[in-house]
């Protein structure tokens, strides 16, 4: 058992959920005024300041357990906590500049601005209650809640095609999201048998305490609905079919967030109930449905994406791919792959989100976002160009960049648990290396046909996000990686 | 009388499999709401037998609260959008009715298949419903999944939840309070959502038909 701090520090976790929904309240009642986008910013920052002043506290390994240990943090969910805060603010400080040249270009009002930047908020706001919550229960009604703010984030175009993509959206992750409640009521029934009823039966550590002792026949069915459940979130094949839908037809910005965050705070869930049923069934069960689960969604996404026409679909395609990458190693489990699953989330979201602020304005200054239709980005503005390419290097696994690294490293791991998959990985991953970069290397050279745009682009988040990648790909200092490891101890395997 | 209200919960689980049956395959939009709002009453009654005979007295709060939710606003707003969306009439499945019923029957009977060996480890007095309340929950998917219409799909996603909630009573004697309050929130507030929705697809496409909803191809 970890050593446990009880109500020590409430005050920076209070801060951190406060952060984001006081600032939905104000984005919501300022209206459309023109300081909307500045405010979005600045509450993003505060919230990153808590995220890490929260990292801070529990940076030497302890578990706080606060309120009534309704939230609690620890190297797991802290870790994600600030990777969540951090990208929510530089991907504020794209949204600005982006937003203003949509609003320009009619396709936002003044009264969906106010809108987007309240669901903004609340959609960070619920995402970080997802994560840091102790109750399952909890963590459903905020994983609803944010795929709720994320509908109405979705459509706020109120084009034909995002209104579909919403309402796909919606009715799909609807029927995902209820197997997950189904999966947590059974998860409470097993743990009712066992700790009694009430508000204690379906808190984590709880459960944690006593998961060798949960009923298996329960855990493993609950699992099954669970996996299902969250994985439609987390767009594991074949239930991922929202997913480019979203990521195409919403604002670039929500499709970053989208990308880089709530797919791994789907995925959280996931690796937090693993963790109940492995302690319960002890066969490996849970880590093998994952395995086969993640290898789908590798070798379909890597199949799929060189029939891609539209850019924001394409690089939707890349993030099934690679949640699938990421859910393979946790489904294999143990120190190294679990380490290099953690690596490649935060990689993956660091990345993800660069390339789509770089193809945000690669398409606002094309005007479309058919690929066969950007061309020659470069020419006209070196940076988004640059950003564009180097970020697509960077989620192709080139080295030196951070995705390497977690690559390699969930590789050797698969040929030393699971020989049979790693070629069937390596395959995918060179089936996707030639389907994306034959289509963003006409994109990026070449004769331009681009125009310039009213406003500046925000590229600062491209180059802070893809240097952080760069810098991890080099050298992860001392310090991340013990972090890194006692968040792949907790996940176990 | 005690034994008589034990009997009632499988009653109120019968009725719930009746209703989903009968919501699967009405095809009237007007009585598809009459049908969401009996298993509403059924659900409340179900909530407050298992209440009185587990002496668990939240449960009485949560039947208070379905009672509120979803038999008088959840209807009440419903009939709103049908009337002002003038969609009485004419739902059209995209199963016929007879394979319909077949299909459905397939899935009582698997989820009966799947939550036997549960609801033997169960102790709660409604275990033996557990089968029932799976059942409602995958027909009121496939309502979702098989119909054409924007409110029906609506209808069906209300039904899941009702459903799930009854799964909830029937085999844990509720969730706890505040989850169950969180999960009401959020129901209601995506039925808000997803009527707003239905007046933007309305103003796009000038029908509620999901079928005007495929220019996004699978690929």
């Amino acid at each position: 058992m970890l050593p446990l701090t009880l109500g020590a520090s409430e005050l920076p976790l209070t801060l951190l959920l406060a952060c984001p929904i006081l600032g939905a309240a104000l984005l919501a009642l300022l209206g459309h005024t023109r300081i909307g986008a500045e405010v979005n910013v600045l509450v993003s920052a505060a919230t990153t300041a808590c995220a890490l002043w929260l990292t801070a506290e529990v940076a030497r390994g302890t578990t706080i357990l606060v309120y009534h240990e309704l939230f609690f943090i620890d190297s797991l969910n802290v870790l994600l906590v600030t990777l969540t805060a951090f990208v929510g603010f530089t991907t504020s400080i794209f949204s600005r500049p982006y937003m203003r040249i949509e609003r320009d270009q009619g396709r936002m009002t003044a009264p969906r601005m106010r809108l987007y930047h309240a669901m903004y908020q609340l959609f960070l706001a619920m995402m970080l209650c997802a994560l840091t919550t102790n109750n399952l229960g909890v963590l459903w009604v905020a994983m609803e809640a944010a795929t709720l703010c994320t509908v109405l984030l979705v459509s706020v175009y109120r084009t034909p095609a995002a209104l579909e993509a919403a309402w796909k959206y919606f009715i799909l992750c609807g029927v995902g999201i209820a197997q997950a409640l189904f999966g947590t009521l059974l998860l409470y029934l097993a743990a009712d048998r066992l700790i009694g009823g009430g508000e204690g039966a379906l808190l984590w550590t709880h459960l944690e305490a006593v998961k060798t002792q949960l009923e298996p026949t329960i855990l493993s069915l609950a699992f099954v609905f669970l996996l299902l459940g969250y994985g439609t979130k987390t767009g594991l094949v074949p239930v991922h079919h929202w997913l480019p839908d979203a990521h195409a037809e919403g604002p670039t910005p929500i499709s970053a967030v989208l990308s880089g965050l709530l797919l791994n705070v789907a995925l959280y869930a996931i690796l937090r109930c693993k963790v109940l049923a492995d302690g319960a069934l002890g066969n490996g069960l849970p880590g093998r449905a994952m395995v086969v689960f993640g290898l789908m969604s590798v070798l379909l996404a890597a199949f799929l994406l060189h029939r891609q026409r539209d850019i924001k679909r394409m690089f939707a395609y890349s993030s099934i791919e690679h949640m699938g990458l990421i859910t393979f190693a946790f489904g294999l489990g143990g120190p190294i792959a679990n380490f290099g699953g953690l690596l490649h989330m935060t990689m993956h979201s660091l990345t993800k989100s660069a390339i789509f602020f770089a193809v945000g304005h690669a398409a606002q200054k094309a005007g479309t976002q058919v690929m066969d239709e950007i061309r020659g980005l470069v020419q006209i503005s070196p940076t988004v160009g640059w950003g564009l390419m180097l970020g697509t290097l960077a989620i192709l696994g080139m080295p030196p960049f951070g995705i390497f690294a977690s690559e390699f490293l969930i590789l050797t791991s698969a040929m030393r648990q699971l020989p049979w998959a790693a070629p069937l990985l390596l395959l995918a991953l060179a089936v996707a290396f030639g389907a994306v970069l034959a289509r963003v290397q006409p994109m990026v050279f070449g004769e331009t046909n681009v125009k310039r745009l009213p406003h500046p682009p925000a590229l600062i988040p491209v180059f802070t996000h893809l240097g952080l990648g760069l810098a991890l790909g080099l050298f992860i200092p001392p310090f991340l990686v013990n972090w890194y490891s006692r968040a792949a101890n907790l996940i176990g395997g | 009388m005690i034994a008589l209200l034990t009997q009632a919960i499988n009653l109120f689980a019968a009725i719930l499999l009746i209703l989903a049956f009968a919501m699967i395959t009405q095809r009237r939009v007007l009585n598809l709401v009459h049908l969401f709002t009996a298993q509403g009453l059924t659900l409340v009654a179900a909530t407050l037998d298992v209440g009185y005979l587990t002496a668990q007295h939240h449960l009485y709060v949560s039947a208070g609260a379905t009672f509120l939710l979803k038999v008088v606003l959840l209807p009440i707003l419903l009939h709103k959008l049908i009337d002002r969306l003038q969609v009485r009439w004419d739902v059209e499945p995209l199963l016929n009715t007879p394979m319909t019923m077949l299909v459905g029957i397939l899935l009582v009977a698997f989820a009966f298949n799947l939550a036997t060996p549960i609801a033997a480890l169960s102790s709660s007095i409604a275990r033996s419903t557990l089968g029932i309340a799976l059942a409602s929950v995958l027909l009121s998917f496939m309502m979702m999944i098989t119909r054409a219409k924007a409110l029906p799909q609506v209808i069906g996603f209300l039904s899941m939840e009702n459903s799930l909630f009854f799964a909830a009573t029937a085999a844990t004697n509720g969730m706890p309070m505040l989850v169950e309050l969180g999960i009401a929130l959020d129901v209601l507030m995506g039925f808000l959502i997803l009527g707003v929705f239905m007046f933007q697809i309305r103003e796009q496409f000038d029908s509620l038909d999901i079928h005007h909803l495929e220019r996004l191809r699978e690929d």
